[in-house]
């Protein structure tokens, strides 16, 4: 008789949760009473792809460490839409000091409480790629240098989205932007040679670096948790898709971040000490094409007429990483 | 209240701004229509004892079943399965085993020996149901369960109508079928067997205040052949009938089947297993023209039983047969060609299909028929009030399932004119497609395959040939359904809200939406892998 193993679900691993699961086996995010780092009533605008990556980062760390967390933000969206005076939307102990000395503050936090003899304690750091590719660039590799005990988390949503959709260092090539127009003869962001953090991180042989993206939660969280049992820096970089700033429905947010591992535009993976171990496989492979329709940002590429070269570029860029980031197979 | 220096309002948590009053839509948890409970004849709601049975329930999803349907194990035996035809778990992989789900609880529960509860009250009002086949059993059932007697009268010596006299035993075994039918007996229901009704209008006189008629279609349709004198050409159904008496019928080495139907093929199977060296189904259409389930036709085939299709019978004669062969014109109609073969035959068989037998209806001229069945309302009820009919003596698909589903819908008309009540007819829903499912979360799962005995050992006896799933197999064939329209709990609406606006209110309690915070973006239906919450405006 045909038999696969008992231990089969409905919906695998892939859903948030699943009735049929043991508690010890299931999502920090399906639990009732999750701690909601990030709690309701926030100003992210509807479907905020960072809103919900910052609440399953943080609630993943809090579990790793039984809430005894500290958290330092970067300035950006994230502590914008979170912080409106009098208002926080925090259920964990935060700071904000400034856009670009984040790492600088959290390294410190971590001094002060190794200082005190705290070994408990533990802190995050995070920012959007705003503050984590540009602004705050010296004081995150500083911090690396240093070996600071600081798990870091940049939210990357590919541009200035609080400020009103200003290019980045981590927007993308052909993105329009508020900066990088869709118009000339080379519309939106140029092709340069790109700043890709987790690689900046990863030549500083940090203990630990990984990618995630908000459509898979299960492997956030693993990653969260994972980063929790190392000391020293390390360094989470989750894609974040930013309905306002990409010009995407509010409902498509996680099909979008979805479509960006499936199509190999966005690699999801870790490295141990500066070296690549893992990547997560792509299961049903899409063209980018799949990707860029479902945001305004690359409209100019299929309107008013399709730029088949620019669409064979970015195209080039993914098949790319799938071979660079062993994205396909088992 | 003392403030720190240039602070003047007092702080907060950002719980008091509640964004709900941003948002112009909101998600509402539904129930859709999931395919497979919209193809089944018997109105089993399919995907909620599927959803029981995945934590191992089986008690209580047999119980869910048998609300609709009181025959599982015959069930996943004799059914068709439509609603795996219809199956949207076809797209992804293939459709779900239901089917073998369905015999395993069935099976699971003649072993444990689950009882039907009487019903909790009596009605007093007595309904005589004519034939114990499965339309009869079934409404019989059904009017049991609603507190009326019930009493079945049949004219054959024990009850299942054609699931005894039709189908054979290797598709479903005796036991079974006489344990299901017991076990709705138990129910209080007077089986009056050897006892054939002559005027169903007596039966109104005796006292009974509704009559269920479901004889079903007995009479084997007749074609003329030019036969020798000493020609043998018998009729499927008889053949059927006798041997399951006992009868063991003489059909000789070499024996013929006209007709390209299920009772052609069972009786083809049959010859073989009563030693027939060669079993030949002669049918003037082509295999995908044949009204056979493909998989009968495909077991036939294994079992050596030969099939020529596009033949029609000229002529039978004492040892031997003329055919012709046929071809298809445009329209799809098999037209003559003029080209003749001989076969060796010592008997021909014909199994063209049945026919109604009207003479229960008596003189009374009160009752229609039309094209050769019952004329009934759309409550099952014929021409005359309180006389209703159902199963293969209407109108409909001949198969057991359907009738079965005649019944129950027979049983629920039955009882709101007792009642002197009106049923409001059923919106008809539209079913989920799969492109409605966010198929994403669905992991690659091929289904498991049910045993059959080897062919060569077939054709020795009348074992069953289908074997049925074990637990595990049966739990794992279970929890490939997708739930199609219907929320399984897997917490994704929970997890995915930006806005922490989903409540999860426990097992089996579903979630909540909380309107003060949700901003409306959405996400929550854009990620329910099975279409069971939408949008709705607020406007």
């Amino acid at each position: 008789m045909s038999t696969s193993a008992v231990k089969f679900y409905q919906v695998g691993s892939f859903a948030v949760g699943n009735r049929l699961l043991r508690d010890d086996e299931r999502s920090v995010q399906s639990d009732p009473d999750r701690t909601n780092a990030l709690t309701s009533g926030h100003r992210a605008c509807q479907g905020c792809g960072e809103a919900l990556g910052a609440r399953y980062a943080l609630d993943a760390a809090m579990r790793a460490t039984g809430d005894q967390i500290i958290a330092v933000n970067a300035t950006g969206c994230l502590e914008v839409f979170s912080t409106p005076y009098p208002e926080s939307s925090w259920r964990i102990a935060w700071l904000h000091s400034l856009f670009g000395n984040a790492p600088a503050v959290a390294t410190g936090v971590a001094a002060a409480l190794k200082a005190k003899g705290d070994t408990i304690t533990r802190v995050v750091a995070q920012g959007g790629d705003g503050a984590t590719v540009d602004i705050g660039l010296g004081a995150l590799s500083g911090m690396f240098e240093r070996n600071d005990d600081v798990l870091y988390i940049c939210y990357d949503n590919e541009a200035y989205m609080n400020t009103g959709v200003q290019r980045s260092g981590a927007t993308p090539p052909a993105a329009r932007t508020a900066t990088t127009q869709a118009v000339g003869a080379h519309p939106g962001n140029v092709f340069g040679q790109g700043k890709y953090l987790p690689k900046i991180a990863m030549a500083h042989d940090i203990p630990y670096v990984a990618t995630a993206t908000i459509a898979d939660l299960r492997d956030l969280e693993a990653k969260v948790e994972r980063a929790m049992t190392i000391r020293g820096s390390r360094y989470l970089h989750i894609l974040v898709p930013c309905p306002l700033g990409w010009g995407s429905a509010s409902c498509d947010t996680i099909k979008i971040a979805r479509l960006a591992t499936q199509s190999g535009l966005f690699p999801v993976f870790e490295a141990i000490n500066g070296e690549f171990v893992a990547s997560s496989k792509i299961r049903k492979r899409v063209p980018v094409e799949e990707y860029l329709k479902l945001q305004t940002r690359y409209s100019h590429l299929f309107s008013p007429q399709r730029n088949d070269e620019v669409i064979d570029h970015l195209q080039r860029i993914a098949d790319k990483n799938i071979e660079r980031y062993q994205l396909m197979g088992e | 209240m003392d403030k720190p220096y240039a602070i003047t309002l007092t702080v907060g948590s950002s719980l008091a701004n509640h964004t709900g009053s941003w948002r112009v839509e909101h998600p509402e948890y539904i129930h859709r229509m999931p395919p497979c409970n919209q193809a089944c004849p018997a109105g089993e709601n399919v995907q909620n004892w599927l959803y029981i049975a995945e934590d191992g329930s089986y008690e209580h999803a047999w119980r869910e079943l048998i609300k609709e349907n009181p025959f599982p194990a015959i069930m996943g035996r004799v059914c068709y399965h439509p609603c795996q035809t219809a199956c949207n778990r076809t797209f992804l992989d293939e459709a779900v085993g239901i089917n073998s789900v369905e015999r395993f609880l069935g099976d699971h529960a003649l072993e444990k020996g689950w009882k039907i509860d009487p019903p909790d009250h009596e009605t007093g009002l007595a309904v005589l149901v004519i034939g114990s086949g499965p339309a009869g059993l079934s409404a019989a059932y059904h009017l049991r369960r609603m507190g009326h007697q019930v009493v079945i009268r049949d004219a054959t010596h024990a009850p299942g109508g054609m699931m005894r006299y039709g189908i054979p035993k290797y598709r479903l075994p005796r036991e079974v079928l006489d344990a299901e039918i017991n076990r709705i007996k138990d129910m209080g229901i007077i089986f009056q067997l050897n006892t054939r009704v002559d005027d169903v209008h007596d039966a109104l006189d005796e006292g009974f205040d509704a009559v269920f008629m479901a004889i079903g279609a007995q009479l084997s349709k007749r074609a003329y052949i030019p036969a020798g004198e000493s020609a043998r050409i018998l009729d499927a159904i008889q053949v059927l009938h006798h041997f399951e008496d006992g009868q063991t019928p003489m059909l000789g080495r070499k024996v013929v089947v006209y007709g390209g139907g299920n009772t052609a093929m069972d009786v083809a199977r049959t010859a073989k297993r009563l030693g027939a060296e060669e079993a030949i189904i002669v049918y003037r259409r082509t295999r995908d023209k044949s009204p056979a389930n493909d998989q009968d036709i495909e077991e036939a085939l294994e079992e050596g039983v030969l099939i020529k299709w596009l033949s029609t019978v000229k002529y039978m004669g004492e040892d031997d047969m003329m055919i012709e062969k046929m071809e298809l014109d445009e329209k799809g109609f098999p037209q003559p060609t003029g080209e003749f073969e001989t076969l060796e035959a010592d008997s021909l068989i014909l199994a063209l299909g049945q026919e109604v037998d009207f003479s229960l209806l008596g003189n009374n001229v009160d009752l229609d028929v039309k094209s050769g069945v019952m004329d009934v309302d759309a409550n099952m009820m014929t021409t005359h009030p309180g006389i209703f009919a159902g199963g293969d003596m209407v109108d409909g698909d001949r198969t057991v399932t359907t009738s079965i589903g005649h019944g129950k819908k027979a049983a629920k008309y039955i009882d709101a004119w007792l009642r002197q009540t009106k049923i409001e007819p059923k919106v008809e829903k539209t079913a989920v497609a799969f492109e409605d499912l966010n198929t994403w979360y669905y992991t690659d799962a091929p289904p498991a395959v049910r045993e059959r005995l080897a062919a060569s050992r077939r054709v020795y006896d009348f074992s069953e040939v289908v074997q049925g799933l074990d637990e595990s197999t049966a739990l794992y064939e279970a929890r490939r359904c997708m739930s199609c329209g219907n929320c399984f709990e897997c917490d994704n609406c929970f997890g995915v809200c930006p806005d922490n606006a989903i409540k999860k209110l426990g097992p089996g309690l579903g979630f909540e939406i909380n309107l003060d915070y949700c901003k409306g973006c959405g996400m929550c239906v854009s990620e329910c892998p099975a279409s069971a919450i939408e949008m709705v405006s607020d406007l």
